[in-house]
Protein backbone atom coordinates (compact mmCIF):
# COMPACT_ATOMS: atom_id res chain seq x y z
CA UNK A 1 0.00 0.00 0.00
CA UNK A 2 1.25 3.41 -1.19
CA UNK A 3 1.06 6.89 1.16
CA UNK A 4 -1.74 9.07 -0.40
CA UNK A 5 0.03 11.80 -2.77
CA UNK A 6 3.22 8.97 -3.56
CA UNK A 7 1.24 7.67 -6.50
CA UNK A 8 1.80 8.69 -9.81
CA UNK A 9 -1.73 8.63 -11.30
CA UNK A 10 -2.47 11.72 -8.30
CA UNK A 11 -0.72 14.82 -9.97
CA UNK A 12 -1.20 17.23 -7.14
CA UNK A 13 0.59 16.82 -3.96
CA UNK A 14 -0.68 15.96 -0.59
CA UNK A 15 -0.61 18.59 2.37
CA UNK A 16 -1.61 18.10 5.90
CA UNK A 17 -3.81 21.41 7.56
CA UNK A 18 -3.51 22.67 10.87
CA UNK A 19 -6.36 25.02 12.11
CA UNK A 20 -6.12 27.53 15.22
CA UNK A 21 -9.75 27.90 16.27
CA UNK A 22 -8.91 30.76 18.49
CA UNK A 23 -6.71 33.24 19.79
CA UNK A 24 -3.93 31.67 22.36
CA UNK A 25 -4.68 28.30 21.34
CA UNK A 26 -2.33 26.24 19.18
CA UNK A 27 -2.66 24.93 15.74
CA UNK A 28 -4.47 21.92 15.52
CA UNK A 29 -3.76 18.89 12.70
CA UNK A 30 -7.50 18.84 11.44
CA UNK A 31 -6.87 16.52 8.05
CA UNK A 32 -4.87 16.54 4.89
CA UNK A 33 -5.40 17.75 0.74
CA UNK A 34 -4.62 17.83 -2.53
CA UNK A 35 -3.43 20.70 -4.00
CA UNK A 36 -0.73 22.02 -6.62
CA UNK A 37 0.83 24.73 -4.62
CA UNK A 38 1.30 26.13 -1.07
CA UNK A 39 -0.93 28.91 -1.87
CA UNK A 40 -3.82 27.17 -3.27
CA UNK A 41 -3.16 24.63 -0.55
CA UNK A 42 -4.09 27.58 1.90
CA UNK A 43 -7.11 28.24 0.02
CA UNK A 44 -8.46 24.81 -0.24
CA UNK A 45 -8.04 24.12 3.33
CA UNK A 46 -9.79 27.63 3.96
CA UNK A 47 -12.83 26.17 1.92
CA UNK A 48 -12.32 22.35 3.05
CA UNK A 49 -11.96 23.24 7.11
CA UNK A 50 -12.93 26.65 7.85
CA UNK A 51 -16.60 27.08 6.60
CA UNK A 52 -18.50 26.59 9.52
CA UNK A 53 -16.19 29.16 11.07
CA UNK A 54 -13.79 26.58 12.98
CA UNK A 55 -10.96 28.70 12.73
CA UNK A 56 -8.81 32.21 12.59
CA UNK A 57 -5.54 30.77 11.07
CA UNK A 58 -4.64 28.22 8.82
CA UNK A 59 -0.78 26.52 8.61
CA UNK A 60 -0.56 23.93 5.75
CA UNK A 61 2.56 21.58 5.28
CA UNK A 62 3.80 19.34 2.51
CA UNK A 63 2.92 15.75 3.89
CA UNK A 64 5.95 14.71 2.58
CA UNK A 65 7.70 17.25 4.54
CA UNK A 66 6.91 15.36 7.92
CA UNK A 67 8.78 12.82 9.06
CA UNK A 68 6.98 10.40 11.14
CA UNK A 69 8.00 7.81 14.12
CA UNK A 70 8.33 4.10 13.06
CA UNK A 71 4.83 2.57 13.42
CA UNK A 72 6.98 -1.03 13.62
CA UNK A 73 8.57 0.21 16.74
CA UNK A 74 5.79 1.06 18.51
CA UNK A 75 7.38 -1.32 21.64
CA UNK A 76 10.27 0.48 21.75
CA UNK A 77 9.09 3.73 21.10
CA UNK A 78 6.31 4.04 22.93
CA UNK A 79 5.81 1.21 25.85
CA UNK A 80 8.75 2.74 28.13
CA UNK A 81 6.00 4.85 30.25
CA UNK A 82 4.37 1.99 31.31
CA UNK A 83 4.98 1.30 34.61
CA UNK A 84 6.26 4.39 35.48
CA UNK A 85 3.43 6.10 37.18
CA UNK A 86 5.53 8.11 39.41
CA UNK A 87 6.20 10.48 35.83
CA UNK A 88 2.69 11.38 36.44
CA UNK A 89 2.13 14.15 39.10
CA UNK A 90 -0.70 12.60 40.80
CA UNK A 91 1.51 10.96 42.92
CA UNK A 92 2.51 14.03 45.18
CA UNK A 93 0.63 15.70 48.19
CA UNK A 94 -0.46 19.39 47.61
CA UNK A 95 1.48 21.47 49.92
CA UNK A 96 -1.07 23.03 52.16
CA UNK A 97 -1.85 26.41 51.27
CA UNK A 98 -0.88 26.14 47.40
CA UNK A 99 -3.81 27.53 45.10
CA UNK A 100 -4.33 27.04 41.38
CA UNK A 101 -3.52 23.28 41.20
CA UNK B 1 -44.58 28.76 6.55
CA UNK B 2 -41.77 25.86 7.40
CA UNK B 3 -39.92 25.79 10.32
CA UNK B 4 -37.16 25.94 7.56
CA UNK B 5 -38.59 28.95 6.09
CA UNK B 6 -38.36 30.73 9.40
CA UNK B 7 -34.94 29.68 10.13
CA UNK B 8 -33.77 30.59 6.79
CA UNK B 9 -35.04 34.10 6.86
CA UNK B 10 -32.87 35.22 9.95
CA UNK B 11 -29.97 34.36 6.77
CA UNK B 12 -31.20 37.72 4.97
CA UNK B 13 -28.13 40.20 4.72
CA UNK B 14 -29.48 43.57 5.23
CA UNK B 15 -33.19 42.15 6.31
CA UNK B 16 -33.66 45.25 8.93
CA UNK B 17 -31.17 47.00 7.73
CA UNK B 18 -34.08 49.67 7.29
CA UNK B 19 -36.32 48.46 9.93
CA UNK B 20 -38.68 45.71 10.01
CA UNK B 21 -40.51 44.80 6.48
CA UNK B 22 -38.47 47.36 4.31
CA UNK B 23 -40.63 47.40 1.07
CA UNK B 24 -38.49 48.24 -2.16
CA UNK B 25 -40.05 51.00 -4.79
CA UNK B 26 -40.52 49.48 -7.95
CA UNK B 27 -37.49 50.88 -9.60
CA UNK B 28 -35.33 49.86 -6.86
CA UNK B 29 -36.96 46.43 -6.85
CA UNK B 30 -36.12 46.05 -10.77
CA UNK B 31 -32.30 46.84 -9.70
CA UNK B 32 -31.92 44.10 -7.20
CA UNK B 33 -33.93 41.60 -9.55
CA UNK B 34 -31.12 42.21 -12.14
CA UNK B 35 -28.27 41.94 -9.21
CA UNK B 36 -29.89 38.67 -7.49
CA UNK B 37 -30.37 37.00 -11.21
CA UNK B 38 -26.80 37.58 -11.97
CA UNK B 39 -25.83 36.22 -8.76
CA UNK B 40 -28.72 33.13 -8.70
CA UNK B 41 -27.88 32.23 -12.37
CA UNK B 42 -24.13 32.38 -11.88
CA UNK B 43 -24.62 29.99 -8.71
CA UNK B 44 -26.82 27.60 -10.78
CA UNK B 45 -23.59 27.47 -13.20
CA UNK B 46 -21.10 26.94 -10.45
CA UNK B 47 -23.26 24.60 -8.95
CA UNK B 48 -22.78 22.03 -12.35
CA UNK B 49 -19.85 21.40 -11.30
CA UNK B 50 -20.02 19.57 -8.39
CA UNK B 51 -18.56 15.67 -8.56
CA UNK B 52 -17.39 16.74 -11.90
CA UNK B 53 -14.41 19.58 -11.02
CA UNK B 54 -10.42 18.37 -11.60
CA UNK B 55 -9.93 17.25 -8.02
CA UNK B 56 -12.25 16.94 -5.12
CA UNK B 57 -10.56 20.09 -3.57
CA UNK B 58 -12.04 22.13 -6.33
CA UNK B 59 -15.45 20.67 -6.21
CA UNK B 60 -15.57 22.25 -3.03
CA UNK B 61 -14.29 25.70 -3.59
CA UNK B 62 -16.25 26.16 -6.60
CA UNK B 63 -19.14 24.77 -4.37
CA UNK B 64 -18.71 26.92 -1.40
CA UNK B 65 -18.78 30.11 -4.22
CA UNK B 66 -22.03 28.82 -5.27
CA UNK B 67 -23.37 29.05 -1.91
CA UNK B 68 -22.21 32.58 -1.32
CA UNK B 69 -23.74 33.43 -4.59
CA UNK B 70 -26.89 32.02 -3.35
CA UNK B 71 -27.21 33.77 -0.63
CA UNK B 72 -26.02 36.97 -2.27
CA UNK B 73 -29.44 35.88 -4.76
CA UNK B 74 -32.03 35.21 -1.92
CA UNK B 75 -31.47 38.60 0.18
CA UNK B 76 -31.73 40.79 -3.32
CA UNK B 77 -34.38 38.26 -4.36
CA UNK B 78 -36.12 38.76 -1.35
CA UNK B 79 -35.85 42.48 -1.50
CA UNK B 80 -37.11 42.90 -4.98
CA UNK B 81 -40.14 40.83 -4.05
CA UNK B 82 -41.24 43.12 -1.35
CA UNK B 83 -42.19 45.40 -3.90
CA UNK B 84 -45.03 42.93 -5.41
CA UNK B 85 -45.62 40.91 -2.65
CA UNK B 86 -43.32 37.83 -4.29
CA UNK B 87 -40.91 35.65 -1.91
CA UNK B 88 -37.85 34.71 -3.25
CA UNK B 89 -39.35 31.65 -4.01
CA UNK B 90 -41.90 33.07 -6.18
CA UNK B 91 -39.22 34.85 -8.34
CA UNK B 92 -36.25 31.92 -8.77
CA UNK B 93 -38.59 29.45 -9.79
CA UNK B 94 -42.21 30.91 -11.39
CA UNK B 95 -40.78 33.52 -13.98
CA UNK B 96 -39.42 32.67 -17.43
CA UNK B 97 -36.82 33.33 -19.59
CA UNK B 98 -38.30 36.65 -20.91
CA UNK B 99 -38.17 37.90 -17.06
CA UNK B 100 -34.79 37.59 -16.03
CA UNK B 101 -32.50 40.18 -16.16
CA UNK B 102 -29.08 38.80 -15.48
CA UNK B 103 -26.79 40.13 -17.81
CA UNK B 104 -25.76 37.43 -20.72
CA UNK B 105 -21.74 36.56 -19.58
CA UNK B 106 -24.01 35.09 -16.09
CA UNK B 107 -25.27 32.40 -18.62
CA UNK B 108 -22.42 31.39 -20.68
CA UNK B 109 -21.66 27.57 -20.38
CA UNK B 110 -19.56 26.42 -17.85
CA UNK B 111 -17.14 24.89 -20.97
CA UNK B 112 -13.76 23.06 -19.71
CA UNK B 113 -12.32 24.34 -16.29
CA UNK B 114 -10.52 27.60 -17.79
CA UNK B 115 -13.58 28.88 -19.34
CA UNK B 116 -15.52 28.91 -15.53
CA UNK B 117 -12.42 30.52 -14.01
CA UNK B 118 -12.15 32.88 -17.31
CA UNK B 119 -15.78 33.85 -16.53
CA UNK B 120 -15.12 33.88 -12.79
CA UNK B 121 -12.60 36.30 -13.05
CA UNK B 122 -14.01 38.82 -15.20
CA UNK B 123 -17.53 38.37 -12.83
CA UNK B 124 -16.32 38.49 -9.50
CA UNK B 125 -13.27 41.59 -10.31
CA UNK B 126 -16.92 43.17 -11.40
CA UNK B 127 -18.72 42.41 -8.66
CA UNK B 128 -16.09 43.43 -6.22
CA UNK B 129 -16.19 46.87 -7.70
CA UNK B 130 -19.79 46.90 -7.60
CA UNK B 131 -20.50 45.95 -4.59
CA UNK B 132 -18.07 47.74 -2.45
CA UNK B 133 -19.44 51.00 -4.18
CA UNK B 134 -22.78 49.60 -3.60
CA UNK B 135 -22.36 49.82 0.45
CA UNK B 136 -22.37 53.34 0.30
CA UNK B 137 -25.98 53.02 -1.34
CA UNK B 138 -28.16 55.23 0.56
CA UNK B 139 -30.75 52.49 0.19
CA UNK B 140 -29.71 50.89 3.89
CA UNK B 141 -30.91 47.03 2.32
CA UNK B 142 -28.90 47.45 -1.09
CA UNK B 143 -25.98 48.66 1.57
CA UNK B 144 -26.62 46.27 4.44
CA UNK B 145 -26.11 43.00 1.40
CA UNK B 146 -24.02 44.49 -0.74
CA UNK B 147 -21.86 45.02 2.66
CA UNK B 148 -21.74 41.38 3.24
CA UNK B 149 -21.62 40.12 -0.35
CA UNK B 150 -18.40 42.55 -0.85
CA UNK B 151 -16.00 40.43 1.54
CA UNK B 152 -17.08 37.05 -0.29
CA UNK B 153 -16.92 38.41 -3.94
CA UNK B 154 -13.48 39.60 -2.54
CA UNK B 155 -12.67 35.93 -1.95
CA UNK B 156 -14.16 34.72 -5.03
CA UNK B 157 -11.60 37.02 -7.20
CA UNK B 158 -8.71 35.80 -5.44
CA UNK B 159 -9.50 32.52 -6.52
CA UNK B 160 -10.09 32.59 -10.06
CA UNK B 161 -6.70 35.11 -10.22
CA UNK B 162 -5.05 32.53 -8.55
CA UNK B 163 -6.09 29.87 -11.13
CA UNK B 164 -5.32 32.32 -14.24
CA UNK B 165 -2.20 32.44 -12.99
CA UNK B 166 -1.50 28.86 -12.80
CA UNK B 167 -3.27 27.62 -16.01
CA UNK B 168 -1.67 30.45 -18.14
CA UNK B 169 1.79 29.55 -17.03
CA UNK B 170 1.29 25.83 -16.58
CA UNK B 171 1.36 23.57 -19.58
CA UNK B 172 0.79 24.15 -23.47
CA UNK B 173 -2.08 22.47 -22.72
CA UNK B 174 -3.89 24.61 -19.97
CA UNK B 175 -1.91 27.85 -21.33
CA UNK B 176 -3.63 27.14 -24.60
CA UNK B 177 -7.18 26.59 -23.00
CA UNK B 178 -7.05 29.51 -21.03
CA UNK B 179 -6.21 31.75 -23.71
CA UNK B 180 -9.24 30.44 -25.48
CA UNK B 181 -11.49 31.12 -22.58
CA UNK B 182 -10.50 34.51 -22.07
CA UNK B 183 -11.06 35.44 -25.90
CA UNK B 184 -13.96 33.58 -25.55
CA UNK B 185 -15.60 35.77 -22.94
CA UNK B 186 -14.10 38.72 -23.44
CA UNK B 187 -17.19 39.73 -25.51
CA UNK B 188 -19.99 39.33 -22.92
CA UNK B 189 -17.74 41.81 -20.25
CA UNK B 190 -18.95 45.07 -21.84
CA UNK B 191 -22.89 44.44 -21.37
CA UNK B 192 -21.58 44.56 -17.22
CA UNK B 193 -20.92 48.28 -17.60
CA UNK B 194 -24.06 49.57 -19.72
CA UNK B 195 -26.01 52.41 -18.19
CA UNK B 196 -29.49 52.86 -18.72
CA UNK B 197 -32.68 55.18 -17.10
CA UNK B 198 -33.12 52.84 -14.24
CA UNK B 199 -29.44 53.18 -13.38
CA UNK B 200 -29.52 56.60 -13.90
CA UNK B 201 -31.96 57.44 -12.31
CA UNK B 202 -31.21 55.53 -9.25
CA UNK B 203 -27.43 56.44 -9.07
CA UNK B 204 -28.98 60.36 -9.04
CA UNK B 205 -30.59 59.65 -5.47
CA UNK B 206 -27.28 57.47 -4.75
CA UNK B 207 -29.43 54.25 -4.31
CA UNK B 208 -27.46 52.38 -7.32
CA UNK B 209 -24.09 52.26 -8.93
CA UNK B 210 -23.37 53.31 -12.53
CA UNK B 211 -21.95 50.10 -14.00
CA UNK B 212 -20.01 52.92 -16.34
CA UNK B 213 -18.53 54.51 -13.23
CA UNK B 214 -16.77 50.50 -12.56
CA UNK B 215 -15.05 50.35 -16.04
CA UNK B 216 -12.01 52.09 -14.87
CA UNK B 217 -11.24 50.17 -11.71
CA UNK B 218 -12.60 46.89 -13.34
CA UNK B 219 -9.87 47.37 -16.65
CA UNK B 220 -6.92 48.23 -13.69
CA UNK B 221 -7.80 44.99 -12.54
CA UNK B 222 -8.13 42.86 -15.14
CA UNK B 223 -4.95 44.73 -16.92
CA UNK B 224 -2.69 43.80 -13.75
CA UNK B 225 -3.90 40.03 -13.80
CA UNK B 226 -3.85 39.21 -17.30
CA UNK B 227 -0.51 41.09 -17.41
CA UNK B 228 1.44 38.78 -14.57
CA UNK B 229 -0.29 35.66 -16.18
CA UNK B 230 1.36 37.20 -19.64
CA UNK B 231 -2.00 36.63 -21.19
CA UNK B 232 -3.45 39.27 -23.68
CA UNK B 233 -6.76 40.60 -24.31
CA UNK B 234 -8.20 39.67 -27.95
CA UNK B 235 -7.95 42.05 -30.93
CA UNK B 236 -9.13 41.83 -34.07
CA UNK B 237 -12.08 39.57 -34.86
CA UNK B 238 -11.90 37.86 -31.34
CA UNK B 239 -12.13 41.36 -30.12
CA UNK B 240 -16.09 41.82 -30.91
CA UNK B 241 -18.64 42.88 -27.96
CA UNK B 242 -21.74 41.04 -27.68
CA UNK B 243 -24.52 43.30 -27.79
CA UNK B 244 -26.20 42.41 -24.25
CA UNK B 245 -29.87 42.59 -24.15
CA UNK B 246 -29.59 40.66 -20.60
CA UNK B 247 -31.39 43.81 -18.16
CA UNK B 248 -34.16 44.18 -20.52
CA UNK B 249 -35.32 40.29 -20.52
CA UNK B 250 -33.51 38.85 -24.45
CA UNK B 251 -31.24 36.60 -23.62
CA UNK B 252 -28.69 33.95 -25.38
CA UNK B 253 -29.91 30.01 -26.17
CA UNK B 254 -27.90 28.68 -22.94
CA UNK B 255 -30.48 30.39 -20.11
CA UNK B 256 -33.63 28.54 -21.00
CA UNK B 257 -32.02 24.98 -20.50
CA UNK B 258 -30.17 26.47 -17.28
CA UNK B 259 -33.94 28.01 -15.86
CA UNK B 260 -35.51 24.54 -17.18
CA UNK B 261 -33.30 22.44 -15.05
CA UNK B 262 -33.39 25.03 -12.18
CA UNK B 263 -36.84 25.03 -12.00
CA UNK B 264 -38.50 21.77 -12.84
CA UNK B 265 -38.83 20.44 -9.35
CA UNK B 266 -40.64 23.43 -7.55
CA UNK B 267 -43.07 23.80 -10.81
CA UNK B 268 -43.53 19.70 -10.42
CA UNK B 269 -44.27 19.79 -6.66
CA UNK B 270 -45.64 23.16 -6.05
CA UNK B 271 -45.01 24.56 -2.67
CA UNK B 272 -43.25 21.44 -1.74
CA UNK B 273 -41.02 21.44 1.45
CA UNK B 274 -38.28 19.08 2.80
Amino acid sequence: MSTPGEMGTESWPLWEVFVRANRGLSHVHVGSLHAPDSDMAVRNARDLYTRRNEGVSIWVVPADAITTSDPDAKGAFFESPAGKNYRHAVYYTKSEGVKHL
Amino acid sequence: MSVDRLALADEFAGAGAAGDGAVASADVAEYALRLGDDALVLAQQLGMWIARAPELEEDVALGNIALDLIGHARSLLHYAGTATGRSEDDLAYWRDEPEWRNAWIFEQPNGDFAHTIARQLFIATYLFELYGELSASTDPTLAAIAAKSVKEVDYHRDHATQWVLRLAGGTDESRRRMIAAVADTWPYVDELFHDDELVERLASEGVAVLPSRLREPFDEVIDAVLAEAELELPTGRTAFIASGGGRRGSHTEHLGPLLAEMQVLARQHPGASW
